[in-house]
């Protein structure tokens, strides 16, 4: 309910602050709005998927409800895909209803919709959804308390949305490894290829992303950069929650 | 139906469960005892297939309950001693129950009502919510609806008030053949009129078992 209420009073708070009148370095309208979405959702959805998934087996063991629920017959497969679907539901949807909430009413308010970025922004916060959920899965399967466990995933967030670009940014200055290298490090992380994808339908090019962009260009066209960034965080999510599982399963379950 | 072999369960250097062997067979209703620590739950847990043994093993029926759960969980019924803060309505819970264990909705409103619990004013709350005593006498009216062979209550009548406990020994009468009814109590007094074994456990190990 929280959760439904920031995503949806974000695309409200746009509107009133009349984010589809303003134009910025090209962008306008609804593509404005969707971009700024884009960017406060790339830093929130995944602390939010994270700490409210983490504790998801870990806190349903802390507080015996793992006990009561497995003493029926159903097979772990059973009861902890079903929990990550279920855990889906609740974290894709309302972030995706905020985006057809602002189509809808832009639509209504008369702007050109962008279908190619909000099928995009579409795939993106599906795939990064994926991505953090499996993560979020693969900590609680392993982690004994709830705290831990929160503890685990707040270090995740922070070391990928800051740590990582900081050390790389540091290590691109002191020249001591290829460029080449530490672009392919920072694209290896969910959240910066989340990032560069969202950007690239507005600037195929990526120009506002200075030389880099040729390094990311002259190795990979911009369709395929765009299945890339759906397929690998989707691919990174699938394998954390299955090794998720095959810890779950190996494990004492209680 | 229940055969423990040597079974032995360590967490850390803490050994929980030492060497233990026992036989539950059909029409025993046993009343499991020792002080906290004593290795009581563990050996529920293991009962269950929670637990991975260290060394040892645990047979339902001829089934190993780690490596075939599902198949042995359908002839257990389980009732923790404390009730968990599930969030699920009363509704929900009775659709899990009767989806996962095929058991029937009727019936867990019948032992419900028998437990004098009313059902029907609070199938839209969540479980979470509802008294201790309610908790209780709603996971043992579904414990009793699941007809299985065996039935494991941990201090099932922590929470239960004196004309509650009275319901549920008499439900237990009526439902006690052919089946392994095992009681984890400290409060033997409580169920001596219903079990005919008294194991003790102490450090781990089986220190006394008497037929009564």
């Amino acid at each position: 309910m929280v959760y439904s209420l920031v995503f949806g009073g974000l695309i409200a708070l746009f509107f009133i602050a009349g984010v589809t009148e303003s134009q910025v370095m090209g962008f306008s309208g609804l593509s404005r709005l969707l971009l700024m979405y884009i960017q406060i959702t790339i830093v929130i959805l995944p602390i939010f998927i994270l700490i409210t998934t983490v504790r998801s087996i870990s806190g349903d063991r802390d507080n015996h409800i793992l006990e009561y629920m497995l003493s029926f017959p159903i097979s772990l497969k059973q009861y902890y895909w079903g929990k990550i679907i279920g855990r889906f539901i609740t974290v894709y949807l309302p972030v995706l209803f905020a985006m057809v909430i602002a189509v809808v009413y832009g639509a209504f308010k008369g702007a050109d919709i962008p279908w190619a970025i909000f099928f995009l922004y579409t795939g993106l916060l599906f795939a990064l959804s994926s991505a953090f959920l499996g993560i979020a899965f693969f900590i609680s399967s392993f982690v004994k308390s709830s705290e831990v466990a929160l503890g685990i995933a707040f270090f995740i967030w922070i070391f990928l949305l800051a740590f990582i670009d900081i050390a790389l940014i540091s290590l691109m200055m002191q020249q001591r490894f290829n460029e080449g290298l530490i672009i392919f490090i920072s694209l290896a992380n969910p959240m910066e290829l989340f990032r560069v994808a969202a950007i690239s339908l507005f600037d195929p090019e990526l120009t506002v992303m200075g030389p880099v962009a040729f390094y990311i260009l002259d190795s990979i066209s911009q369709s395929a950069f765009v299945l890339l960034s759906i397929g690998y965080p989707l691919a990174l999510g699938l394998i954390f929650a299955f090794l998720g599982y095959k810890i779950f399963e190996k494990k004492d379950l209680v | 139906m229940i055969k423990i072999s040597q079974l032995t369960k360590k967490f850390g250097s803490h050994v929980s469960l030492d060497n233990v062997s026992c036989e539950f067979r059909k029409n025993e209703s046993i009343a499991l005892m020792g002080a906290n620590g004593a290795g009581k739950t563990t050996l529920i847990r293991s009962i269950l297939g929670y637990y991975h043994p260290d060394h040892g093993d645990v047979l339902i029926n001829g089934l190993n309950p780690v490596k075939e759960r599902t198949k042995v969980l359908r002839e257990i019924s389980f009732v923790p001693q404390l009730p968990p803060p599930i969030k699920l309505s009363l509704d929900e819970l009775i659709q899990y129950v009767s989806v996962s264990a095929n058991v029937d909705r009727e019936l867990m409103l019948h032992y419900a009502d028998e437990m004098k619990l009313d059902i029907k004013a609070n199938m839209n709350k969540s479980f979470f919510k509802l008294s201790g005593g309610m908790k209780q006498k709603m996971l043992i009216a579904i414990s009793l609806a699941k007809k299985s062979g065996i039935i494991i209550y941990d201090e099932p009548t922590a929470n239960l008030d004196p004309k509650a406990r009275d319901d549920f020994y008499r439900l237990l009468k009526q439902n006690e053949d052919e089946k392994v009814l095992l009681f984890v109590t400290h409060r033997l007094e409580e169920v001596k009129d219903l079990v005919n074994r008294q194991i003790y456990m102490d450090l781990g190990k089986i220190v006394s078992d008497e037929i009564v």
